[in-house]
């Protein structure tokens, strides 16, 4: 963006003064087939044309190649090593990965990741399109909802895992429990209790992105022909088959893949599930980066953790593979 | 998308029943449809603005009971932002701002040249350039996390440890796939006849660039530091394995050592809360419209 702010002086500041026929001056002049300096400096341009585009994307091809591609690097590289700090790091092959399918604790993270990742896509797309339907149209009252109901969205992941944490308050005076307690509910544990926990943690994420969903399908639905609700009426089609036969099948190319992309994204969840329960209670909500986590920073285990982080690349890779080449047959076909 | 939306909304002459999916009556002569929609809509707002707003009375709310949050302020206070203050809210605030700023203005400069090379040029290479950008959308902080704080610690040719350093969790921020690639989409659609007018007329390539390219994809750039700015702010992880001592954490990490005071219950966890909150929500509601072109965009695209 600083760079758009004044004429810049790369190639002689008397060039760069204004849009009008000023190359009189000997810079390197546009080219000009037929001219007779064209020869020399047709290649000069093209030689230019050919470097250029690679120093503009230097920066960004620099940040990643530091900050994604070394760091996936030494990972593959870590996952087949038993790292020891002062020992030195010592060559153990495909153990790791070995371990990964005998360890209990990684099986049932791998578990609850798989359960979290397609509840809560599920649940929020279900909630969001309630939603769109609910909040469709061009009423003020309508906008002003939407933009409220929104806000989940734009709050910050470990704001509104905190948030909830407090909601959550397993005792009597806990504000949900409060709230349930007017409906007649017995007090829950929420997040204490080892059977429901993971269901709670869904919820929040359910919470956090029906309504992103919402506004999809509310774009969606603006793509709708009226014409083909008004003819289906006339047909005495009810609300329902309306649903079924014209709404659904209109935002079922858009959703399908948004959905499978969004749930292979859930696979790596952190943040929410560390605030709220940090993989507790007894590792009953311990996903796969909780796991991950726990094993590279408090124990330690670095060749091991790397190892898991790979299944979790390679997991999330060809899932998305798969999605993407699934996609380009059916655009195809 | 936006095509065939416009096209449907001028072809309807006014509101009619099927101007929705759900085609409810709305209006005179429908009283029991309206409350039922009325008291329908009062539940979302319930719902998903309520725990927010309980967030913004708690934070001004003395609450005696360590566990408590409700939607009415009792004793309006100022007691926990200041108690807040003492368990460092400030440092975390001033922290995520420097992070935010900083991260954000490299992220936007480095988005914008990456952008205008892949969007504007041909050359060789190219399809791979591509590929390694949208590449490492499949290589966010969690897949990497383990081996990416080594690297930190150590970074590889250069000997410099950012480890424990605002840096640390700036630099890593400064390429992002997705921003990239929504705006090379924006900048696409700008026609080259334009382009080839100016170079006809001697304009260089950093005037293209910066006179006609940019001015005119303003709204993709708006896209850019409104979605950058919320991936900023949202990190969590990547600070947490940079920072080696909680005066480094931005206000994400930094509410958990907020969550119970003895003095104050919830109240300092609320008003942290809220000082993270303001600032997503003003630019949500600053820059909506952008938003949720944003949205759609990257949506139908992505």
């Amino acid at each position: 963006m600083t760079a758009g702010t004044g004429p810049s002086t790369t190639r002689g500041s008397s060039a760069a003064t204004g849009l009008g026929p000023t190359h009189s001056d000997p810079g390197p002049p546009p080219p000009r087939p037929g001219s007779v300096t064209s020869v020399p400096s047709a290649r000069r341009v093209r030689l230019r044309r050919a470097v250029l585009p690679w120093l503009f994307l230097s920066p960004a091809l620099l940040l990643f190649l530091y900050f994604k591609y070394l760091p996936m690097a030494k990972g593959i590289n870590l996952s087949f090593y038993k790292v020891q700090p002062f020992l030195g790091d010592q060559w153990v092959g495909l153990d790791n990965y070995t371990r990964i399918l005998d360890e209990e604790s990684f099986r049932r993270a791998f578990g609850h990741t798989v359960v979290y990742a397609v509840a809560q896509t599920a649940g929020a797309i279900l909630v969001g399109f309630v939603l769109a339907l609910l909040l469709e149209g061009r009423a003020r009252t309508l906008w002003f909802v939407r933009s409220a109901a929104f806000l989940p969205v734009v709050a910050a992941v470990a704001v509104v895992a905190e948030v909830w944490r407090l909601l959550y308050f397993p005792g009597q005076e806990g504000m949900l429990n409060s709230l349930l307690s007017w409906f007649g509910s017995d007090a829950q544990r929420f997040l204490d209790d080892p059977d429901q926990a993971l269901g709670w943690v869904i919820v929040v994420g359910i919470w956090k992105n029906a309504p992103y969903d919402m506004m999809i399908v509310l774009a969606g639905l603006a793509s709708i022909d009226r014409q083909l609700y008004e003819s289906a009426a006339l047909d005495g089609a009810g609300l329902v088959r309306r649903l079924r036969h014209v709404t659904l099948p209109a935002l079922r190319p858009v959703v399908t893949i948004l959905l499978t992309l969004a749930a292979i994204r859930g696979m790596r969840v952190f943040t929410e599930v560390y605030i709220l329960t940090g993989g507790g209670p007894a590792g009953s909500t311990d996903v796969l980066m909780t796991r991950i986590y726990d094993l590279g920073f408090r124990a330690n285990d670095l060749g091991f953790a790397s190892a898991c982080s790979v299944v979790l690349f390679l997991l999330t890779l060809v899932l998305t593979g798969g999605v993407t080449w699934y996609r380009r047959r059916k655009e195809l076909s | 998308m936006t095509a065939s939306r416009t096209a449907s909304r001028t072809a309807s002459p006014a509101a009619s029943r099927y101007d929705t999916a759900l085609g409810w009556g709305w209006g005179r002569g429908r009283p029991l449809a309206s409350t039922t929609r009325l008291v329908l809509y009062a539940l979302v707002l319930l719902v998903f603005c309520g725990p927010l707003l309980a967030v913004l009375t708690g934070a001004f709310d003395r609450t005696p009971d360590p566990s408590q949050m409700s939607l009415i302020p009792r004793h309006l206070t100022l007691d926990n932002f200041e108690i807040a203050g003492e368990r460092g809210l400030w440092t975390y605030l001033r922290n995520s701002l420097v992070i935010t700023g900083g991260a954000l203005l490299l992220q936007v400069g480095v988005t914008v040249f990456a952008a205008y090379a892949l969007a504007r040029h041909r050359f060789r290479g190219q399809a791979l350039a591509l590929m390694v950008i949208l590449a490492t959308m499949m290589l966010p902080e969690e897949v990497i996390a383990i081996p990416l704080s080594l690297v930190l610690g150590d970074l590889p040719g250069l000997g410099v440890s950012l480890r424990g350093t605002l840096l640390g969790m700036i630099l890593p921020m400064g390429g992002w796939g997705f921003s990239i690639f929504v705006l090379s989409e924006f900048m696409k659609e700008i026609p080259v006849e334009l382009e080839e007018a100016a170079r006809v007329d001697g304009a260089g390539e950093l005037r293209i660039f910066g006179q006609i390219i940019l001015p005119l994809c303003k709204p993709g750039l708006g896209v850019v530091v409104i979605f950058g700015f919320n991936m900023i702010w949202d990190q969590y992880l990547l600070p947490l394995i940079v920072a080696s001592s909680p005066d480094q954490y931005p206000l994400t990490v930094g509410l958990q050592l907020m969550r119970s005071v003895p003095e104050v219950g919830v109240g300092a966890l609320l008003a942290g809360a809220l000082v993270a909150l303001v600032p997503s929500v003003l630019v949500y509601l600053a820059f909506q419209r952008t938003f949720l072109s944003g949205l759609t965009t990257g949506a139908v695209k992505g």
